[in-house]
This record gives structure tokens, C-alpha cells and sequence, in this order.
């Protein structure tokens, strides 16, 4: 029982994961019709920017460490700290949660630019191309972060006060001691009310009405005067906030590196395939689902039955979905086909 | 007008095979094939540099991937050998080995050049780089490391081309078991004597009644550390609950730290490397598993390999667990003491272990030309089996002939609680010594091949 508890637990928030990078694509995919493979790098451009604060905040003056005398070493004081002393040190410990509030308007920016500069240009281009165009993007801004930090991982830490485990026997009310992470429950929450935010959005506001109505019927929505293309960037812009918030909140569990957008963005298709091209319920449920799966099959007592059946699961998976269902789950008849 | 409206429709079957093509480009993203071949006159042996008045040797070490931490400190210390056998700087341990022929004016007069490569962690893009260098820049010698399953396959292609391999960190039993090579030399110490080094020390601090859980890198080191570890650990009475194997850099590990929990383990062995023993390590702790009480027993972690770099990484998660080393900065010994002052003035902060194997490596290979007195590999060879070399860092210390593995003192180390300065992450709980980690040559099979090649 504790073990399947904690393989769900796990399970959901690898999907929160994958739902909300899905998410994003399948807005794109929904609104614009385009393929964008550089949504992995908005995922990684988001991680980056928490990376970024982070090494903004500790700024710090170099001082010999006369502890080592075998040679010259420093030991490094943050500004912040020297400034401001244990004020200084929480706002550094805090920079993940801080790095939001940054990211928000910096990826909007950044998914504006990309969809006004670049994207936009290649709507009435082939789809082959259009897949060439934002694969190669994301190379060329996978290439510059590497420049610019390097190709190893940079470990991001969670603020102290959470940096522990919660005891799920607790709050579930169940025997022995289970712990897990308060990182993870946080990220599992919050991609749930990332998740949230986005559906409100889209159905109880009347920009969201009318962005679904251009969803299915683009024609119509322009015949009675509406620019539709400037609210299709704007959610270009959203689908990159989503992203990049992912992309924040993920550092603490996985240390960003500049190929992180990739290894994302392959399971993410798979995702929106999975769940039905254009549907977002389907994205999101298909996200859950697949992380589910991942973590069950990576149980010991399956490994036993299936060895490697954790390696290929979400493949596994998505071509009996496939076979069985072409449209995927929640997938509607008529959406992106000919 | 409908025309273009046409080509621009997105269909499901466009993307999926849209998806799937770029996909496939990406993963089998090949190296095109080099046919440069430079200094195409007849030579005696690949690597010959003739009346050249310099030698090249080739550095191949991850420069991205999972392990490029310990291969951008490899780098540098081939960078200061190359400096100290060319008579610049202080000359570091070159003033501390014995016996040695080395004077500081290059090898046997010639002047040392290098050329690196990126293995990025993987044997394919290892061996197509270390051919490059064979060919292409006419390399007399290979080096390198960092992960083992490249290690052996860098190995044996230097075996059949006929060029020496002075391997890096590579800790694998196989890499001088089963799969040694005649032209494969190894100065790192193996899995095996890790488990025989650490045991005891495991026995002494958590006792003799353990549930041991493994989690292990799925590659050639990890399953050989796991086995030597488990068979160690099984001795001195240690029960083992289960073995899992992890894919090399899964990032998160969370989906197998979930079920050491329902488990009845009340250890965690981690048989990981670089980035994801960082990873492995910090999740494993984020999970509670440090505060964690299981049989009545505080719950323990243990890391049969440790390196300075990769505690560094895992920060706050690696104090107070048990590892071993090959070797560590704090070594008191001439020969250390001289290789951490020379690389602490080049680059202000001290050498790594993998860093420490690579340079001795590149001296001991110097050396045996010298002995030699000439770069035909098979004479270079026969200068390496059974040199017996002291000054180095581990005191006394035998290259195995029968099968080219060193034998020396092994450090058990432990993350420092309470660390001094930002390097002073591990301390050396003891230096076991060489003999209680030796075993018979033959322990593993294998054969070391001819030395000619073609033989």
C-alpha cells in the first residue's frame, strides 16, 4: 500500500511535469497550427532564468582563504550578504520561488519576440519547414546557453525551510513513516494551479472565448473583425510562460544543463500525441497518465516481470494508443486532418 | 488560393512523421568519416614521429556529458604534465618519481604537443575521436577516461591500430579483466578493491547486520562495483535486499528512491558516478533518507566511489558518507604534495583523483619510452609490465604485467561534517594498504593480446 502510494505521488508529479510542457505545445499546435520544436527550450530558457537570478544574487567579493596554504584560494561573501546580512542570505536561499516573478513577463517576452521574429513567418510555409525552423532554433539557444554557462549542470537549491521531506503517513493517515520531498508536493501543486489558471483563462474570460473560437473557426472569427493573429501571439506568449515556469520550478529537482529542453521535449510529444493533437484536457490527462506509468514501471516488482519495461514504457504505451485509438485519448474527430 | 491552403494544412499523419524523422535524425546523428591522414610516409609503428622534433600525445576526456566535471580537470593535469616533461614550470612530481629518466626536456629530446578530443561520455563518439586522432594527427599515445564502457571500447580499438592507452579514471573490473588489452594500461584502482577497502571500515561503523538496497548505474562499472560491493558487503555478514539497475544520466531518480522506502533496506548503495551520483545522492537525501530510522537502525547511504568534485556537487548530501578514493589532495606524501602545489599555482584550486591519474599516467608513459629509448609501442610496453614505481601519491606502487592494472594503498574517505575551506570536502578515514586488495591476475579471465598487432 505504501509503496503504491509513493509511486503515485511520483508519478504525479513527473506529470505535472509533462502536462504542463504538453500544455503548452498543444496551444501552439491548437491556435497557430505550427510544430514547435522549440518548446523544449522555452522549458530550458525558464530553468535558466532561476540559474541566472540566482548568480545575479550571489555576486560576491573574493577573499584569500589563508585556510589553504598549499596555494592561493578564495572563499567568496555574497554582496547581498555583506549588504544586508541574514536578510541577504534568505533572499539568495529564496531565488527559485523569487525567479518567477521574473520569468513571467521575461518569457512572455521572449515568446513574443520568437513568434513575431521568427515564427510568424513560416505559417504559410510547409510543415516539414516549419519543423526544420523551430528545431533549429532550439539548437542555436541550446548552443548559446552552453556558451554562456557551460555544458555541466548547475545545481539550483530549494529555500531551507523546505528543503525537507513531509511525512505522508501523516497527512494521509496511514502506518509506517513514508517521507517525500516538500519540493515535489509543491511543484505537483503548483503545475496543478498552473494548469488551472490556463483552463479559467480559456473559458471564463472573454479573450479566452474568442482565442477558442479562432481555435475552431479562424474564418468566421475574422470575418466579424477580430484580430485574431495578435491574440494567437499573445498566446504563443502564454504557452512560453507556461513553459518556462516548468522549466523554474523543475531546477531544484533536476540541476538545469543546456540539454534539458531536449530530453523534455521528446516525452512532451509523445504526451500531445498521446492525448489527442489540439485537445488540452487530453494534454494534460495524457501528461498525468504517462507519468503514472513511468514511475509504476519502475518498480521493482515489474522490472522483475518486464527488465527495462521503465526505459520504454511512455513509447510503449503511446503506440498501443495509437493502434488502438489514432486520434489518442480525448482526440476529436476532424482536428488536424486533412 | 486553395492550393496554398492546402500545403499549409497540418495534418496528424504530417506531424507524427514529422516528429518522428527529426526525432530519428537526432538520436543517430552520426560523425562523418575522416580520410585525412597527415605524415603519410612510411612509418615503422602508428605515432611514429620520425625526424620530427616533436611527439603528439592525444587527450580524449569527456568534455561534455555526465562525467565532464572530472574530464575538464583530466584536461588540465594533461596540460601540466605536458608543461613538466617539456622542463617548464617546477616540474612537479617529475622531482619526486623513482625510478625515473625523465629530465625535463620532453621525450627522449622530442618535444611533447597534444591534441584533445570529447568522448561525450559515449564509446561511439570516444572511439571515432580517438581514431581521428590516430590518423589524423598521428598521436603515439591515447588517454583518458572518465567512464569505463569508453574506456574499454577506446581500449581495444588502440589495440587493434597498434597505439598505447594509458586509461584515465575508469573503474570497472573489466577494464583490466576481462576485457584487458596488451596495449591497455591502467593506473586507477578497480571496483574490486574498493569493496575489499571499504568493508571492513562498513563492518566497524554500521555493524554486521545490514539490509543492503543497490542502486546501480546499468553499464560495464556499475554492474562490476555492484558485484564486488555486494560480494564485500555479503562477507562481513550484510544482507542484500535488492539490485537495481539506472540508466546512465536519468536526471531524476525519484521513481527508483521511492521504493527503497517499502523496502525492509537499512542501507543505500549508490553505484553511481558524476552527475547522476550528484543527482542520486541529493535526491536520496531531499527523500529523508539521512534522518531515516529503518530496522531500529539509523538509515545509512553509502558511495563506493567518491570523488572531491562530485561532493562538491552534491553539497550539503554528501557529509558524513562513506566512499573510497584513489587518491585525495590532503596526502601528506612528497609526491603529492608537489603534484597539489604545482596544480594549485596553475589553476587555484587542487587537483581532483581523476585528475592525479591522468597526470601520473602521462609521466609513467614518458618514462617508459625513456627506458625504452624509443616510441615503438611494443618496446614501450614491455618498459611498463612490472615497473615498480614509488613518489606518486600512494605509496609503492606495481604495474602488473600479466594484467597492466596498478597495485597501491587504497583511501576510504568520508564527506567532512564540518569543512574548513570550500575544497575540504572529504577527509581520508584510512589509507588501506595494497596488499589487502590484491587478487590473482586471472581473477576475471581475459586475454592482453599480442604485442604486435596482427601477431
Amino acid at each position: 500500500m505504501d509503496a503504491i502510494l509513493l509511486q503515485i505521488m511520483n508519478g504525479l508529479d513527473k506529470g505535472g511535469a509533462y502536462a504542463l510542457i504538453a500544455l503548452g505545445l498543444t496551444l501552439v499546435f491548437g491556435t497557430l497550427g505550427v510544430v514547435n520544436f522549440a518548446h523544449g527550450a522555452l522549458f530550458m530558457l525558464g530553468a535558466f532564468v532561476a540559474v541566472t537570478l540566482n548568480k545575479l544574487l550571489s555576486l560576491s567579493v573574493r577573499v584569500k582563504d589563508e585556510s589553504v596554504t598549499m596555494f592561493d584560494a578564495y572563499k567568496e561573501t555574497p554582496y547581498l550578504e555583506l549588504w544586508f546580512g541574514d536578510v541577504g542570505s534568505q533572499v539568495i536561499n529564496w531565488s527559485v520561488p523569487l525567479s518567477i516573478l521574473i520569468a513571467i513577463p521575461l518569457m512572455l517576452l521572449i515568446g513574443v519576440v520568437m513568434e513575431r521574429g521568427l515564427i510568424r513567418h513560416f505559417y504559410r510555409r510547409s510543415h516539414a519547414e516549419q519543423i526544420l525552423v523551430t528545431f533549429g532554433l532550439a539548437i542555436v539557444l541550446q548552443e548559446i546557453l552552453k556558451l554562456m554557462f557551460g555544458a555541466n549542470p548547475i545545481p539550483q537549491s530549494t529555500p531551507d525551510v523546505i528543503s525537507g521531506s513531509a511525512d505522508l503517513s501523516m497527512i494521509f493517515g496511514i502506518g509506517e513513516t513514508i517521507s517525500y520531498p516538500w519540493w515535489r508536493l509543491i511543484y505537483l501543486l503548483f503545475s496543478l494551479i498552473v494548469i488551472g489558471l490556463v483552463f479559467s483563462f480559456l473559458h471564463f474570460t472573454t479573450y479566452g472565448m474568442v482565442v477558442r473560437a479562432g481555435m475552431a473557426d479562424r474564418e468566421t472569427v475574422e470575418l466579424l473583425g477580430i484580430n485574431i493573429e495578435k491574440r494567437f501571439t499573445i498566446v504563443f506568449g502564454i504557452a512560453a510562460i507556461v513553459a518556462g515556469l516548468a522549466g523554474v520550478m523543475y531546477t531544484p529537482i533536476l540541476p538545469p544543463d543546456y540539454h534539458m529542453g531536449m530530453e523534455f521535449l521528446v516525452i512532451s510529444f509523445v504526451v500531445v500525441v498521446v492525448g489527442g493533437m489540439g485537445s488540452l484536457p487530453g494534454a494534460v490527462a495524457a501528461g498525468f497518465l504517462l507519468g503514472l506509468l513511468h514511475s509504476f514501471a519502475s518498480m521493482t516488482a515489474v522490472k522483475d516481470i518486464f527488465p527495462g519495461i521503465d526505459q520504454i514504457i511512455i513509447y510503449l504505451v503511446a503506440v498501443v494508443i495509437l493502434l488502438t485509438r489514432p486520434r489518442g485519448l480525448l482526440g476529436r474527430r476532424g482536428v488536424m486532418e486533412s | 488560393m486553395s492550393k496554398s491552403k492546402d500545403s499549409m494544412k497540418v495534418t496528424r499523419r504530417s506531424v507524427l512523421a514529422g516528429t518522428a524523422a527529426t526525432t530519428g535524425a537526432l538520436m543517430f546523428g552520426g560523425v562523418a568519416p575522416l580520410h585525412f591522414i597527415r605524415n603519410a610516409h612510411a612509418q615503422e609503428f602508428p605515432g611514429d614521429p620520425g625526424n620530427n622534433s616533436s611527439i603528439v600525445l592525444g587527450f580524449n576526456v569527456p568534455q561534455t556529458g555526465p562525467y565532464s566535471d572530472e574530464g575538464a580537470d583530466e584536461l588540465r593535469a594533461y596540460e601540466l604534465a605536458v608543461k613538466h616533461l617539456n622542463g617548464e614550470g617546477d616540474g612537479g612530481m617529475l622531482n619526486t618519481m623513482q625510478p625515473s629518466e625523465l629530465q625535463g626536456n620532453g621525450i627522449l629530446g622530442k618535444k611533447v604537443e597534444y591534441v584533445t578530443g570529447d568522448t561525450q561520455t559515449k564509446s561511439d563518439a570516444a572511439r571515432s575521436s580517438a581514431r581521428r586522432m590516430i590518423e589524423r594527427d598521428n598521436v603515439a599515445m591515447v588517454t583518458g577516461g572518465s567512464s569505463s564502457g569508453v574506456a574499454i571500447a577506446v581500449q581495444s580499438l588502440c589495440q587493434e591500430m597498434g597505439v598505447i592507452f594509458m586509461a584515465g579514471l575508469t573503474h570497472s573490473n573489466d577494464t583490466t579483466g576481462k576485457d584487458k588489452r596488451r596495449y591497455g594500461f591502467r593506473h586507477f584502482f578497480n571496483a574490486y578493491m574498493s569493496g575489499q577497502a571499504l568493508a571492513p571500515i562498513l563492518e566497524d561503523e554500521y555493524g554486521n547486520d545490514r539490509k543492503a538496497y543497490h542502486l546501480t548505474a546499468d553499464y560495464t562499472w556499475g554492474w562490476t562495483q555492484e558485484e564486488s560491493i555486494r560480494d564485500a558487503t555479503e562477507n562481513i555478514g550484510w544482507e542484500t535486499v535488492e539490485t537495481v539497475k539506472t540508466p546512465v544520466g536519468a536526471g531524476d531518480f525519484s521513481q527508483y528512491l521511492t521504493p527503497v522506502q517499502d523496502s525492509d533496506a537499512d542501507v543505500l548503495i549508490l553505484n553511481h558516478y558524476g552527475n547522476d551520483m550528484v543527482n542520486s545522492l541529493t535526491q536520496a537525501v531531499q527523500f529523508g533518507m539521512k534522518e531515516r530510522v529503518a530496522n531500529g537502525k539509523d538509515f545509512a547511504i553509502v558511495v563506493p566511489l567518491y570523488s572531491r568534485l562530485m561532493a562538491q556537487g552534491a553539497g550539503e548530501a554528501a557529509k558524513g558518507i562513506l566512499g573510497t578514493s584513489n587518491w585525495h589532495w590532503s596526502l601528506q606524501d612528497e609526491g603529492s604534495q608537489a603534484f597539489v602545489k604545482s596544480f594549485g599555482q596553475e589553476y587555484g584550486f587542487p587537483p581532483s583523483q581523476a585528475a592525479h591519474t591522468c597526470y601520473v599516467q602521462t609521466l609513467l608513459y614518458a618514462n617508459a619510452c625513456e627506458m625504452a629509448g624509443t616510441f615503438a609501442p611494443w618496446e614501450v610496453i614491455r618498459s611498463l609490465e612490472g615497473f615498480e614505481f614509488d613518489g606518486m601519491g600512494n605509496g609503492p606502487t606495481l604495474y602488473r604485467a600479466e594484467d597492466h592494472q596498478c597495485f597501491k594503498d587504497v583511501l576510504v574517505v568520508r564527506g567532512k561534517a564540518n569543512p574548513e575551506s570550500e575544497f575540504d570536502i572529504l577527509e581520508v578515514v584510512q589509507q588501506v594498504p595494497r596488499s589487502q586488495v590484491e587478487y590473482p591476475a586471472d581473477k576475471w579471465g581475459g586475454e592482453l593480446g599480442p604485442y604486435k598487432p596482427g601477431e
